[in-house]
């Protein structure tokens, strides 16, 4: 079926069965292989995207859902060659090791700072509850976030 | 499989008649994960997300209907479900995660009918009723004769539900949900409890609802624990003597998250959280 929606900002047009997987068709289909698949079943946020500005798991999700929708991937974040506040601020802070589940955890706190502009350290966690990092302890993704809403409270003001 | 986007409830009706095999999608949370791990597809999905009928939610003076097809977090932004329902607000709060919440609807978790759904037992204590549509017409039945067993309702080829309707609670009265899961997040509860409470003013028991999850093949009700604790003073000595009833009363089973033993213990020791609050 032909499934159009907002790609990263683009006007995207595509052919897909509508019952392929959202990760496998921005993977596959249109190499953003910034979407990471991982559990496949919902359980560790690494396949994370933004629909309509809110995170939704690809993995959960099928072509024919996409129908009119703005979908956002990691790739789509800032301009290419630069990095959005939330992403300076991971690398930074240290938030980034092996990198697996960044793509996803950096969409997921773009979710929570458009909800709660200045989370506590606990809301941070319980924000990022859904995308699971088996390096940084989450300590220094939490200071990250910390850093990335004070930048970002700094330039609305 | 095609994936269709009925409209209105009409449209779905019709669904069901030219593809007699098709299920509903609503989030999809746990609908996809059973079709990809067991391979039986059908011809058909409909999904509800541009159902309209399904996504509201109708404050009427005495109950509340919330449509099958609100999720999770729109339920947890609700000031109504917040003041009136803290049993509920309790549950979506710990139900999965963000991502899972934004897409989960309470018509999803509902009809998924696990043991450990989160939402089930606060349905239970709220005296909720499951409004059903189908081709013979319209039902309204209790949540427990709705769900029939672990993962099985009463739903019929063809029907559906179109919300869940629930009373008002009184003013005063106290409601609250525990879980215990390996983590606080992403965690099926290895055992959980809705409570829903009226204390008389002499602080007497007048009325006690409770209902556990993950401790038997659907929720569990123990008519026997409640009659225990009418009329009674809430202390943790009477809670422990309530809890040694309960845990003899509920069936649950050895699975990979915890054995029985430790789940009959929980059953037990939930009650004790009652006097924390």
């Amino acid at each position: 079926m032909r499934v159009k929606f907002m790609l990263n900002g683009k006007q995207t047009i595509v052919d897909a069965p509508a019952d392929r997987r959202v990760v496998d068709l921005l993977r596959e289909d249109f190499g953003l292989i910034g979407v990471k698949e991982c559990c496949g079943a919902g359980e560790c946020g690494a396949c994370t995207i933004l629909v309509n500005g809110t995170s939704r798991l690809s993995c959960l999700m099928l072509a024919a859902q996409l129908e009119g929708v703005e979908v956002t991937t990691i790739e789509g974040v800032a301009p290419e060659g630069s990095f959005a506040i939330v992403q300076q601020a991971f690398i930074d802070c240290g938030a980034v090791q092996c990198g697996f589940c960044t793509p996803g955890m950096v969409l997921a706190v773009l979710d929570l700072l458009q909800r709660n502009p200045q989370p506590s350290s606990e809301e941070i966690r319980e924000g990022l509850s859904g995308n699971l990092c088996r390096c940084t302890g989450y300590q220094k993704i939490v200071e990250a976030v910390q850093v990335a809403a004070a930048l970002l409270k700094g330039r609305r003001a | 499989m095609e994936v269709l986007f009925p409209r209105t409830l009409e449209e779905l009706k019709e669904l069901f008649v030219t593809y007699p095999d098709g299920r509903i999608i609503a989030g999809g949370t746990d609908l996809l994960v059973q079709l990809r791990k067991h391979g039986n597809k059908p011809s058909a999905l409909f999904s509800v997300e541009h159902l309209e009928q399904l996504q509201h939610v109708e404050e009427k003076e005495t109950e509340i209907f919330i449509g099958a097809g609100v999720t999770h977090q729109q339920l947890w932004e609700l000031p109504i479900i917040k003041n009136y329902f803290p049993v509920l607000h309790d549950a979506v709060a710990v139900l999965g995660s963000p991502p899972i919440r934004h897409s989960g609807t309470l018509g999803g978790n509902l009809c998924t009918a696990s043991p450990a759904g989160d939402t089930l037992p606060p349905l239970y204590v709220l005296g909720a009723k499951i409004a059903i549509s189908g081709k013979t017409g319209k039902r309204c039945v209790p949540i427990a004769e709705f769900i029939q067993g672990p993962g099985c309702t009463m739903l019929e080829q063809g029907e559906f539900v179109t919300g869940i309707q629930i009373p008002l609670p009184a003013p005063q009265a106290f409601s609250a949900y525990y879980k215990v899961g390996k983590r606080k997040a992403l965690a099926i509860a290895i055992a959980s409890l809705a409570v829903m409470l009226e204390v008389n003013p002499d602080e007497t028991v007048k009325n006690i609802k409770l209902a556990w999850g993950s401790v038997g093949p659907t929720v569990m009700v123990l008519p026997e624990v409640e009659a225990f604790l009418k009329g009674k003073v809430l202390s943790d000595e009477i809670l422990s003597q309530a809890g040694k009833m309960a845990s003899l009363g509920v069936k649950p089973i050895d699975d990979i998250r915890a054995s029985a033993e430790y789940r009959q213990c929980l059953t037990a020791n939930l009650l004790l959280r009652i006097c924390r609050d």
